[in-house]
């Protein structure tokens, strides 16, 4: 944004100034992540830049890490990828069916107790995780749960129906009730109506409610924490051992392709939400 | 309206009134339904749960079931001096009965919570009860040790008497009952729960703080930028929002070690010297740093999303009306963001009273919360009553942020990206 030309001088210097500290605060937000990124090459055992790759040695630079990874003698990332990736599709699929379901109710003008129910539904993702972790594993304990992917994937449905609830409901604020009532009148019974009509119209919603859920299942940590046993490693989990024993460069590797993954994500839900946007007819 | 109005029918002749009652009760009942699978599945493996926790907080029948003929007998017992033979008699049946399902060790760690001393004494009763003699228990429970003859012990077994306890929740806040059964503090030096509970409002406080001195500016130009610049500026902000907490802790973590980048520039640039690198992490420090990075997003996508709908012409009406671009600013600009604001800081308040992960990884000793302590106890120590009880201390916290965010912005407001 150019200043005027009739903009006084000191004016002018809070300007620059402003934009320094925006500057500065997007370097704070991105920055870190890129840190991670040169490091997971490293050809060595040390987590700062060794002095090789600071004068851009090709030597300095290796697979090695990445190479542990995937082949490193009873490395646990294989079966932790596999649990999570499992968990989370799973947990996704729950809370979409849910959540929609849910949502569809909720936007209806005849819901009764509308705040207090909405409040319920939502309440997992405003209560602090450690606490939803100790009901839900007390929960898990006492069902038979406890380190089971079932119970897992029960308590991660939980924690990512409160995004499919908020997301699906914003899109169905725009959605116009009419078309579903001309399908009716046109002989459309409702489950028809659902698929064809409204299910299509509301789907970007849906699905970036979808991968809020995903990422939910696929980040969470402290009720895993909870509620895993051996077999139930997931990648977070071996995240959390790896970090708190010994920092080695594998786990550099392993944060690498999260934040390949998270990138996918994030331009899919952008492209989603001006989507969404466009089909709202919302133009800003 | 004229009593000669006749009711309006409809075609089946039922008052249309009537029918359109029914028509809305038949509406309300398909919207539950919609909403009852998720409802239920919540109230069930979530709510009902938590319930639980507030049940095992509070839930001291333990110690009530393992001696019951000790408390009858004590109901008659002033608790002044040593209680009657009657009262050891009570206890020595029901402790022969605890031996032989062999749960005396569970009595002797619930006593200890109580008075410490139990633990050797109940180990001594239970060799020495073998060979008791019928008849005249006091003196022979007396005799195995000095302690059994001391009142104080048997009004500490007394106060376990009642089936539920407020215990947990006053060692939450470092306090106790004590022999008078009145509410007292613990010593200064071991009020460990109270520097944890200040700390954590005094971490969220700051992290809330600076959240919103960063995410101000920044959601500012995001929202006046033109769209081209401004979705390309906006990914520094989605990014981090999408990527794992543990991804961007560990960033911090190789960020902030003493042979890390952040020191190596600081003794670049000579702010510190190369032997005396500062101690960045595993201390509050690390908490602040790291949680305010993580929760800033969660600032900025609120403000953005409120200042995204200010009309830039109401910035120029202020400005033509004769106030420079601050009076401006801070008149017409700034009100209109409040709710933003608002809703901004409650979210990332409460997200980070309640946060876990990155303190636990770069918090160290001083930068950990009450979360940390939670966990504590659910996993080591496994007194889970006692999780449970500073679990619900701090979710009533949360409560009313909760109930103050829903006043203030309505949870229906809540916006995700």
């Amino acid at each position: 944004m150019a200043l005027p030309k009739y903009t006084e001088p000191h004016y002018r210097i809070w300007h620059y100034i402003y934009l320094t500290i925006c500057g500065a605060v997007f370097f704070f937000l991105i920055a870190p992540l890129f840190v991670i990124f040169p490091l997971s090459f490293n050809a060595e055992e040390f987590l700062s830049f060794s002095d090789g790759m600071k004068s851009l040695d090709p030597d300095a630079f290796s697979l090695r890490w990445y190479k542990d990874m995937i082949y490193g003698t009873k490395n646990p990332w294989g079966l932790a990828a596999k649990n999570s990736f499992i968990i989370a599709i799973f947990a996704t699929i729950g809370s979409v069916i849910l959540g929609t379901v849910a949502a569809l109710g909720l936007s209806s003008r005849h819901m009764p107790y509308k705040g207090l129910i909405m409040a319920v539904l939502i309440s997992p993702m405003i209560v602090p995780l450690i606490i939803s972790g100790v009901a839900i594993f007390f929960f898990m304990a006492k069902a038979g749960l406890a380190a089971t992917h079932t119970g897992i994937v029960l308590a991660h449905i939980i924690l990512g129906t409160p995004f499919v609830v908020i997301t699906v409901t914003a899109t169905l604020s725009g959605f116009d009730h009419s078309v579903t009532r001309a399908a009716a009148s046109l002989g459309s019974d409702p489950v028809n109506t659902f698929m064809k009509i409204t299910l299509p119209l509301i789907l970007p919603g849906v699905i970036s409610g979808g991968l809020f859920a995903f990422v939910t299942s696929f980040d969470e940590v402290v009720v895993v924490l909870f509620l895993a046993g051996l077999e139930n490693t997931t990648i977070p989990i071996q995240m959390w051992t790896g970090l708190r024993e010994q920092l080695s460069p594998t786990i550099l590797a392993v944060a690498t392709c999260l934040i390949i993954l998270s990138t996918l994500i994030l331009v899919t839900a952008e492209l989603l939400r001006r989507r969404s946007e466009r089909l709202r007819g919302i133009n800003r | 309206m004229s009593s000669e109005t006749k009711q309006i029918l409809t075609t089946d002749g039922i008052p249309l009134e009537v029918s359109l009652k029914k028509a809305e009760r038949k509406n309300k009942i398909k919207a539950f339904l919609l909403v009852a699978p998720l409802l239920f599945f919540l109230i069930i493996t979530y709510v009902f749960p938590i319930g639980d926790m507030l049940f095992r907080s509070i839930d001291d029948k333990m110690v009530t079931q393992m001696l019951p003929k000790t408390f009858k007998a004590m109901e008659n017992w002033d608790g002044q001096e040593l209680p009657e033979e009657e009262v050891f008699a009570a206890f020595h049946e029901d402790f022969i009965k605890l031996v032989e399902d062999k749960r005396e060790g569970k009595l002797s760690t619930q006593l200890n919570y109580t008075k410490n001393g139990f633990k050797s004494i109940i180990k001594k009763l239970r060799r020495k009860s073998k060979s008791f003699e019928e008849g005249n228990y006091k003196e022979q429970i007396m005799s195995v040790h000095k302690r059994w003859a001391d009142v104080e012990y048997w009004r500490a077994i007394k106060r376990r008497a009642p089936e539920f306890t407020s215990q947990k929740y006053l060692k939450g806040m470092d306090m106790y009952v004590n022999e008078e059964g009145k509410i007292v503090s613990v010593e200064e030096d071991r009020r460990i729960h109270r520097v944890l509970w200040l700390r954590t409002l005094e971490i969220a406080f700051f992290v809330t703080v600076f959240c919103f001195l960063m995410a101000y500016p920044i959601a500012h130009l995001l929202a006046t930028l033109p769209m081209k610049y401004s979705n390309l500026l906006m990914i520094c902000v989605l990014l981090p929002f999408w990527t794992s907490l543990l991804v961007r802790t560990a960033s911090w973590m190789i960020l902030l070690q003493q042979q890390g980048i952040v020191n190596d520039f600081f003794v670049g640039i000579g702010l510190v010297a190369d032997d005396n690198r500062p101690e960045m992490m595993y201390n509050k420090t690390g908490s602040y740093v790291a949680m305010t990075q993580i929760l800033l997003p969660f600032m900025v996508l609120p403000l953005y999303s409120v200042m995204k709908t200010i009309s830039p012409s109401l910035m120029r009406a202020g400005k033509s009306l004769g106030g420079t671009p601050f009076v401006a600013f801070w008149k017409v600009y700034f009100p209109l963001t409040i709710p933003g604001i608002g809703a901004g800081c409650l979210l990332v308040f409460i997200l980070a009273i309640g946060y876990y992960i990155t303190p636990a990884l770069v918090g160290g000793a001083s930068g950990t919360l009450i979360s940390n302590q939670i966990a504590f106890h659910m996993k080591s120590t496994l007194d889970w009553s006692f999780a449970s009880a500073m679990g619900l201390m701090l979710l009533s916290g949360v409560l009313v942020i909760y109930w103050l965010y829903n006043k203030i912005v309505g949870i229906d407001n809540i916006k995700l990206g």
